[in-house]
């Protein structure tokens, strides 16, 4: 099924208004000094820069409606009320066009979680089977970038349907795309592009060797196999989350950002103030924030940052590992340490936490 | 205006329980003819109106609002209505940065017994709504984003920006250093600034022990306001490193006494200037062709001297300080620190004038109201929710109890659409007039660098207008809302 084809530079809008054919594309768009996704319209040059938010929302929207809900009064027994739902859901096909490989293994992140764990969210299921991910695999290593510690990598797959390098310059620029799945190669198919010759594909496979070289480079890759449990061993020690947690600011815009983040918060909005009407929504949510524990009571089992800054590392690289063989649910995007407003560096925590119990083992 | 002559609009009516809403009973009695347009909410007193409640309808799909209370010196809590005239009048400065017609929302004063007086209030009002028209919404505007098309052009500082020799430099810093150590014994932390995770950021520090006063770091990529971390250290000793910009948030934390003076000490260093971080990313990805494949390449070191900061490494580069400092130091009239139990370096360096109104904030005012709508539309269309731009603001105090989040009252949806985004940031900008020192760190934090700095500079320009006031510089002052006086000087009566 892997087959290779190439789009010249100046052949790439063309080629992704025929692989869209049908679908929503998604595509970085700069707005401001930010990049972000946005629907794409037909012979649209697209943003080939890293986006600032990861395209995460096109399936797991920042707010979807679950249902709406509508009471009505019987009219013969005003007494008695009935509620109605109307839970119609709308979603279009879709395309995703220029996330890295950071962005797209996000999704398999939350496949396993909302896919293939003990429950299917047929949301996210109904989103992820309408969406083809189209990814550009990186020709730079960014300063915040340690995708080579995680599983992830300049050039991975998973959970991406086609994968774009960037291959020449100048008037020889342009992309080697491969088919990843059996969708991928049916989307790349309609594209009608001439198939990439062996030159293009070594020169392809050059880029990713020398793009994962930069990563190495700049920082030797970790073995993070042990930091499951060391992280569990750290759990009570309070200095320690003290000291990385010191400048934290709690505002979650670490977890808005990461494309590996699922967790949501789930309200029902009132249409009036009668409730009579109204909608269930979901939301985002992020466990730096003091709401993510705070019970009915009042009582809040994570009652400072350092408790939510543990938490935020912990599921990344302990918990999460430890129910999905060894998987850890951070792909090295470093979107969290560029986009932190006090450059808490999620690496530093996760080496400190190793090698300080590595000096110490049993402390 | 009436029913009888075209369509109904949507008119809010805040009364007073005392006075207005008697003076409407008695309109009522006495059979006036009245617009039928106005739907009314009975309020205790006008100073229960929180100027948010104009707002939410305002941008709710109300097409006016109208608040009536009794008449100065009437109140029935004697002085509700003197703060609700400070309040309802920066208000109404404030509405068009919105893009919101001010003459969509009017206050004024009716007696119980005034029942022809309500009669001619209301309808004049109503009528004025009505050539208005009904409101356009937010939502509707078209998107508007003229700072996406590059034309955000960096104006030259008002006061030269200079770093001094990098010997001079580093010996004020060991000069502040010694302090520090000195201090340090009796303080539970110093807070100041240490290399991040590479030559282009600085981060905050957190000095516990003698070493970790030698990671201290001073220069122009020290653009955290560690102000902002003092509420948190309540009843413990903890010492601060402070800009002159930043002092003004401690100022305005001991004025509102939320820091105590004897808790906090304050190292302070003149400052030459901080740097805009998208600005460098900017000026250094200039020129890489394709969008910049990846945008956060970082350079392997960057010092300042003189006016510009040396990049070396991949791509060496002179930057220009001027281009791409911070848009606060460009009318910086403090780089001095106002307060400081240890001021180092040149504490001799001049200030810029004051400016009438800050360069960004032009931007803003050179836009048509349905511009400003356009605008605000398209921004806070990629606003995250993320409420960095909250917790990063030192003045932003409630964070874990903030309106915007709370079921209870259910301020906000969570919505994830351009009202309710930015109901947040009227809530955020309400809260902080006559507080805000603009310091910049809200919109500094926002990860997808959204403009919101310009709502507080519009803000704390109508209160300099309205009060002649400005936060953060004198300890003792009491902030312009918290306080009122019988006569107004700057607010005129508003004719109804
Ligand atoms: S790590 Fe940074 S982005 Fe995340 S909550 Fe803390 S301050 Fe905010
Ligand atoms: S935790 Fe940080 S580095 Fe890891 S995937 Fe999320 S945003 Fe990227
Ligand atoms: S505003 Fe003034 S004190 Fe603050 S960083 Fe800029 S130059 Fe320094
Ligand atoms: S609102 Fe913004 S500029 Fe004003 S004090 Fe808060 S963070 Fe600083
Ligand atoms: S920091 Fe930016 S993205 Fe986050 S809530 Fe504020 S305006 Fe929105």
């Amino acid at each position: 099924m892997s087959f290779a084809r190439y789009i010249a530079r100046g052949e790439l809008a063309r080629a992704l208004d025929d692989m869209a054919r049908g679908r929503v594309t998604y595509a970085p768009r700069r707005e401001g000094d930010a990049v972000v996704f946005r629907p794409r319209a037909e012979g649209e040059e697209p943003l080939l820069a890293r986006a600032t938010v990861p395209p995460k929302g096109v399936i797991f929207p920042q707010s979807e409606r679950l249902f709406a809900f509508i009471r009505e009064k019987d009219p013969n027994d005003p007494g008695h009320t009935t509620v109605r739902l109307d839970s119609t859901v709308d979603i279009e096909p879709a395309l995703i066009f220029g996330g890295r490989p950071c962005d797209a293994r996000g999704f398999h992140i939350f496949d396993r979680v909302y896919l293939n764990g003990p429950h299917r969210d047929p949301y996210y299921a109904a989103r992820r089977e309408a969406t083809v991910v189209v990814t550009l695999a990186c020709n730079k290593a960014g300063s915040t970038c340690f995708c080579h510690w995680t599983g992830c990598g300049p050039a991975d797959t998973t959970g991406s349907d086609i994968l774009l390098t960037p291959v020449g310059e100048g008037a020889d620029a342009g992309f080697v795309a491969v088919a990843v799945t059996e969708r991928g190669g049916a989307v790349l198919e309609a594209a009608n592009l001439p198939e990439a010759d062996a030159a293009r594909s070594d020169a392809a496979q050059a880029v990713h060797a020398a793009t994962q070289a930069a990563l190495d480079a700049q920082s030797p890759a970790r073995d993070l196999s042990a930091t499951p449990a060391r992280l569990l061993e750290r759990f009570s020690d309070s200095d320690f989350w003290r000291d990385m947690s010191d400048k934290c600011l709690s505002c979650g815009a670490c977890t808005y950002l990461c494309p590996t983040c699922y967790c949501f918060n789930i309200t029902d909005e009132n249409d009036g103030g009668d409730g009579m009407r109204g909608r269930r929504l979901r939301s985002w949510d992020n466990c730096m924030s003091s709401l993510f524990t705070r019970e009915a009571s009042g009582h809040n089992p994570r009652m400072g940052k350092a408790l939510r800054l543990r938490n935020r590392v912990g599921h990344k690289f302990s918990y999460y590992p430890q129910l999905h063989e060894g998987v850890v649910s951070c792909n090295g995007c470093g979107r969290c340490i560029t986009g932190c407003p006090v450059s808490v560096d999620i690496r530093e925590m996760v080496v400190r936490a190793t090698e300080a119990n590595e000096e110490t083992p049993n402390a | 205006m009436p029913v009888l002559k075209g369509k109904e609009l949507r008119v809010v009516g805040f009364l007073c329980n005392w006075c207005s809403y008697g003076g409407a009973d008695t309109a009522g009695v006495g059979r006036f003819s009245q617009p039928t347009d106005l739907r009314i909410i009975r309020v205790p007193c006008s100073g229960r109106v929180d100027p948010m409640f104009v707002v939410k309808a305002l941008l709710g799909g109300a097409d006016g609002v109208l608040v009536s209370g009794c008449h100065p010196r009437d109140c029935h809590y004697s002085q509700g209505n003197f703060y609700a005239r400070r309040r309802l009048e920066t208000l109404k400065t404030f509405l068009p940065a919105l893009g919101i017609d001010p003459d969509r929302f009017q206050y004024t004063w009716v007696s119980a017994s005034e029942g022809q007086r309500w009669k001619n209030v209301v309808s004049t009002f109503v009528e004025k709504v009505h050539q208005l028209g009904h409101a356009p919404r937010i939502e509707e505007a078209a998107p508007y984003l003229p700072l996406a098309a590059g034309g955000d052009s960096p104006r030259a500082p008002l006061r030269p920006l200079a770093y001094p020799a990098a010997g001079t430099l580093a010996a004020s810093l060991e000069q502040l250093r010694e302090k520090i150590r000195a201090a340090l014994p009796e303080l539970d932390c110093v807070i100041g600034w240490q290399q991040g995770f590479d030559a282009l950021h600085a981060t905050p520090l957190f000095m516990r022990k003698p070493e970790d006063v030698d990671k201290l770091t001073w220069g122009p990529l020290n653009v955290h306001n560690l102000a902002t971390y003092l509420p948190q250290f309540k009843n413990r000793k903890v010492g601060v490193v402070v800009k002159g910009c930043d002092s003004r948030s401690v100022i305005e934390l001991l004025q509102e006494k939320l820091v105590e003076p004897d808790n906090v000490r304050v190292f302070g260093m003149a400052c030459e200037g901080v740097v805009d971080m998208a600005r460098v990313q900017k000026t250094l990805d200039a020129g890489n062709a394709d969008g910049a494949m990846c945008a956060d390449v970082a350079p392997a070191a960057v010092a300042a001297e003189g006016d510009g900061l040396t990049v070396e490494g991949e791509a060496p580069a002179r930057l220009k300080l001027a281009d791409v400092v911070a848009e606060k130091c460009r009318t910086c009239d403090t780089p001095v620190p106002l307060l400081g139990d240890v001021v180092e370096g040149n504490a001799s360096a001049p200030a810029g004038p004051a400016p009438d109104a800050p360069p960004s904030l032009e931007v803003l005012d050179a836009m048509t109201p349905e511009q400003r709508r356009g605008f605000w539309r398209a921004q806070m269309d990629r606003c995250l929710r993320c409420y960095a731009c909250r917790n990063a603001c030192p003045m932003c105090v409630c964070r874990d109890h903030c309106i915007a989040e709370s079921r209870d009252p259910h301020w906000t949806t969570q919505e994830g659409n351009v009202r309710e985004k930015l109901q947040f940031q009227v809530i955020h900008a309400l809260h902080l007039a006559g507080r805000c020192t603009e310091c910049g760190e809200c919109q500094r934090a926002c990860p997808v660098n959204i403009p919101v700095l310009s709502l507080k500079q519009w803000m704390n320009r109508s209160v300099r207008t309205l009060f002649d006031y400005r936060a953060g510089v004198d300890v003792n002052a009491v902030p312009p809302l918290l306080a009122f006086a019988v006569e107004e000087k700057n607010i005129k009566e508003h004719g109804l």
